[in-house]
């Protein structure tokens, strides 16, 4: 709770540091603020509180999770350093939008109330419609940030409609109160195609907001599109944040509905697998084929979903992290690339590892964890998958990830292929301290999730 | 030293991670210092080791709790000879670069030894996970090595190496999380508790084909060998001893460790048809190899056709034909290495790999024609040479099994003979052409590498149960199981 209040606040004192027109100042105060916020965030940890008659508990679950996109999130402000150079106007805004959909995301893990998660997904999709189209004079991120908008709104229609089906057929809001009346065996809300309906429509509203298929249309697109800096954001935080909300929502309300919801989403999960990592392998843009891969790690995710037992949490969170540190390195070194050499295609990246042997580094690291390569956290986040559902005995299902894994090995090395056995295609890229320190960082984190991952999978 | 093992493992990663910060070619004599350190730590192990007893110089630790998995490192005599023979070729491997200057020394000789940690690891892990871990440890440097450092062509031949490689062990590791929910109470990936799991058929039927194939594609059997030759051939020659001195000994104990004592009912319901396939290996690659004009791809036939006589005589299940294939893993390492080494050489002095374009080599080079001599009788299986005891334990292994298999697999000798002495005489005899008139004869250097490889090829000719008796009770241990 603590954490909202502070990135709203922060927030608003940030729009009027942006008055001030001092640009230099609203990198470091917002990396600031989002470490006081961590701090804060993780003051709850071990209470579990409600607040607002029941309508957002923080508990672990809420705290973790809160944890993950705020870091991702810190992780990503040193990148942002051109925008200072460039003596953007709208510098204080964009940060100040970031930190608060950051308090979206956050009631997207915390909510209790069907109420919250609408009004979170809400304040992360609003403020990720304005950030896509942010490079105003960019047509591009124009056509981004209108198609992300007119689909996104479409797809929160259709959430909140089922969740006012939902209302019908149980009379709650509460996710607990729902779980009581969609359990098998308490009366016939489960059989009646009003429930059915409605969670049809949820599920339908979510997937569009984590990019599973067949909802993903719009992600290649608006990803290429948007700045840089924001699609990371925005296949980080909001995925994260996404299955959070999605898999609280499954385990708390519908975990009697398991049989109902399960062939749907297990259809889901292989089309999306399918399309993530054959369209990704098809990409001869490196910032597409990213689009394509946060759309197959997004099948990742629903695997874990699908397992729905007590490995399931843990799993979720691993993998989050693990993926999100992954790409936030990849985005960023992207982002450092591009803005140079301007080029979103492995072309960019060719003989990086001569030019800059740090970046190259970091980007093997992200791109071996991405693919799930051992030494990295990537690896074990899809052991922990695997074996959730290994327990559940989806064992054709792994089989089936396994093999879209090999599929990814073979996009993720082709930009390590370009960096270290091709000759430079450009000058050597310069890169900030801030960045670079950044960059090692994500690096240890991904090895040490490699190596000790003990330390973290066992949190929830 | 009761942890002797975890500084085996940890020192190579370790000296690898400062030779990063060395600049120039010191990073040679550097890495080479490194790893005659670990040479001398692993006799010091051999020295140690108590035969009859089973895992020694253990660590155990936990390394994921909640989930049973244990970082939980050992000996026992199989693991002891191979983690012998990767400590003594890789200062040997090393020692050989020297004449060539590579660009990146220090990333070059790094990798190196970071690809020695992720082989030790391979060969002493006694938990599922820790084992797939090391497996892909070991695979990451050497793509790079073959990627970065390669021939021409060395792009798409090295990728198809790594997927084909990865894909295997990814089946591999399928099988692993599947045995580790078999076992009881709160899992464990620990390898004893899968030694007594008693799965039924139809499970460790597929589970069989599951491990198998990251085996088979590792060592490789036919038909899973369709990046090994390319890869050798283009890799630099130190990838290509690695490659082929230890790598493929990886798949060929992951076979003796982790299937068959795992998997008992599935070896036993699929073992003819690997023997056929190891046999089919057999023939194939040695008419290959003599078809051959390019020195580097005829040893990469040869040793086709090698590995595949150690899978038969393995899969034979009885004592000769798996101490026959443990001895006969040392022994091809040490030959191949020689045989790579002598081929760099060759091609170093006259710029040419081509039997063709050679010829009359010995009339300029005594001491190189001898060495070639020893290595290649060695290979040929010659009697008071290593590859005679390991061929001849192997074919009485799979005669043992089926007296028309250890006819065929017989061929090996025959036409062994009839592709390394048709190399020898088209490269080292006849008459000599304007390239290899003026062959200078081995420097220093390169009898600095050639000499202890052929102490080895006596010495294991000569007198095997220095290592024959070091693995004889870990045999027995394994076979045990196999036939409970």
């Amino acid at each position: 709770m603590n954490s909202i209040i502070l990135l709203t606040s922060f927030g608003i004192l940030n729009l009027f540091v942006g008055f001030r027109k001092s640009n230099k100042l609203i990198l470091p105060l917002v990396f600031l603020f989002l470490l006081i916020v961590l701090a804060v965030n993780f003051y709850d940890w071990g209470n579990t509180t409600t607040y607002f008659e029941r309508m957002l508990t923080i508990d672990n679950y809420a705290v973790a999770f809160t944890g993950v996109v705020v870091l991702t999130t810190i992780l990503l402000i040193p990148f942002a350093k051109r925008y200072v150079d460039e003596k953007n106007e709208s510098l204080a805004e964009f940060f100040s939008i970031l930190l608060f959909s950051l308090v979206g995301a956050i009631m997207m893990v915390a909510y209790e109330n069907l109420i919250m998660l609408f009004v979170g997904i809400e304040i992360l999709s609003i403020s990720m419609y304005v950030l896509a189209g942010s490079d105003k004079k960019n047509l591009r991120s124009n056509e981004a940030g209108l198609k992300y908008f007119l689909m996104g709104s479409f797809a929160t229609g259709i959430l909140l409609f089922g969740i006012v089906l939902i209302y019908g057929a149980t009379g709650a809001f509460q996710i607990t109160e729902i779980s009581a009346a969609a359990t098998a065996g308490s009366g016939d809300a489960l059989t009646s195609p009003l429930l059915a309906m409605g969670l049809l429509f949820t599920l339908i509203g979510i997937s569009f907001k984590v990019s599973a298929a067949p909802f993903h249309f719009w992600t290649p697109d608006v990803y290429e599109g948007t700045p840089t800096l924001f699609t990371a954001f925005m296949s980080t935080v909001v995925k994260t944040a996404g299955f959070a909300g999605f898999y609280k929502l499954m385990s708390v309300s519908f975990a009697g509905a398991y049989d109902i919801w399960f062939p749907t989403l297990v259809a889901m999960t292989v089309i999306t697998l399918g399309i993530g990592n054959i369209g990704a392998a098809a990409q001869n843009s490196f910032k597409r084929m990213m689009a394509y891969s946060s759309i197959s790690h997004a099948g990742y995710l629903m695997i874990a979903l699908l397992a729905f037992n007590d490995r399931s949490e843990n799993a979720i969170f691993f993998y989050s992290l693990a993926y999100s540190v992954a790409t936030i390195a990849a985005f960023g070194i992207l982002k450092l690339v591009s803005d140079q050499r301007d080029d979103i295609s492995y072309n960019a990246f060719n003989g990086l590892g001569r030019t800059n042997p740090l970046l190259a580094a970091v980007m093997t690291i992200a791109m071996c964890s991405l693919a799930g390569i051992p030494l990295t956290g990537g690896f074990f986040g899809k052991l922990f998958i695997f074996s959730a559902a290994l327990e559940q005995n989806l064992l054709w299902l792994i089989i089936v990830a396994i093999l879209m894994s090999m599929v990814g090995i073979y996009y993720y090395f082709r930009v390590v292929i370009a960096m270290y056995m091709r000759e430079p295609s450009g000058e050597r890229v310069v890169v900030g301290s801030s960045a670079s320190f950044a960059l090692i960082f994500m690096a240890i984190l991904t090895i040490v999730m490699g190596v000790l991952p003990g330390l973290m999978s066992n949190l929830l | 030293m009761s942890n002797l093992t975890l500084y085996l493992l940890l020192w190579p990663a370790l000296a690898g991670l400062l030779i990063l910060f060395i600049k120039g070619q010191n990073a040679k004599r550097a890495a080479l210092g490194a790893a005659i350190i670990e040479f001398v730590l692993a006799l010091y192990a051999m020295v140690q080791y108590e035969p009859n007893a089973y895992r020694q110089f253990t660590f155990d630790h936990t390394w994921i709790e909640n989930f049973g998995i244990n970082f939980s490192i050992g000996m026992d005599g199989i693991s002891l000879v191979l983690v012998f023979l990767t400590a003594f070729l890789i200062p040997l491997i090393i020692l050989s670069s020297f004449p060539h200057s590579y660009k990146n020394p220090n990333v070059f000789y790094a990798l190196i030894l970071f690809m020695q940690t992720g082989l030790i690891g391979v060969f002493t892990s006694f938990d599922a996970f820790l084992f797939y871990f090391f497996w892909e440890v070991a695979l990451i440097p050497i793509y790079f090595i073959a990627g970065v450092w390669g021939g021409e062509r060395r792009i798409a031949i090295t990728f198809k190496f790594f997927l084909y490689t990865i894909i295997g062990s990814l089946f591999m590791l399928v099988g692993f999380v599947y045995l580790y929910f078999q076992t009881p109470g709160t899992h464990t990936s620990d390898i004893n508790a899968f030694y007594q799991l008693s799965l039924n058929t139809t499970d460790q039927s597929w589970i069989f084909w599951f491990l198998f194939i990251a085996f088979a594609i590792k060592m490789p059997v036919f038909p899973f060998h369709t990046w090994q030759p390319d890869t050798y051939t283009e890799s630099p020659t130190q990838a290509t001893m690695l490659l082929s001195g230890i790598m493929l000994k990886m798949g060929i104990y992951g076979v003796i460790r982790w299937l068959l004592p795992v998997v008992p009912q599935g070896v036993s319901q699929w073992d003819e048809l690997v023997i056929v396939l190891a046999i089919i290996g057999i023939v194939y690659g040695a008419i290959i190899a003599i078809r051959q004009n390019d020195m580097k791809r005829l040893v990469a036939f040869s040793s086709i056709s090698h590995v595949g006589l150690i899978a038969a005589g393995i899969f034979a299940l009885n004592e000769h034909g798996m101490q026959g294939g443990i001895i006969q893993m040392l022994s091809h390492g040490i030959n191949v290495v020689g045989l790579f080494f002598i081929i760099d050489i060759i091609q170093r002095r006259t710029n040419t790999r081509e039997i063709s374009g050679l010829g009359g080599i010995t009339q300029t080079t005594p001491a190189l024609s001898i060495f070639f001599l020893i290595l290649l009788l060695g290979t040929v299986a010659l009697p008071l040479t290593n590859g005679f005891v390991g061929e001849f334990l192997l074919l009485s292994g799979v005669y043992q099994y089926n007296n028309w298999m250890g006819a065929v697999a017989g061929l090996t000798i025959i036409l062994g003979a009839v592709y390394m002495l048709r190399m020898f005489q088209g490269v080292m005899f006849g008459e000599q052409n304007a390239v290899t008139a003026t062959f200078a004869d081995l420097t220093g250097t390169e009898k600095a590498v050639l000499i202890p490889l052929v102490i080895m090829v006596f010495w294991i000719g000569l007198h095997p149960n220095t290592f024959l008796s070091l693995t004889e009770p870990s045999v027995g241990h394994i076979l045990g199981i196999i036939n409970r």
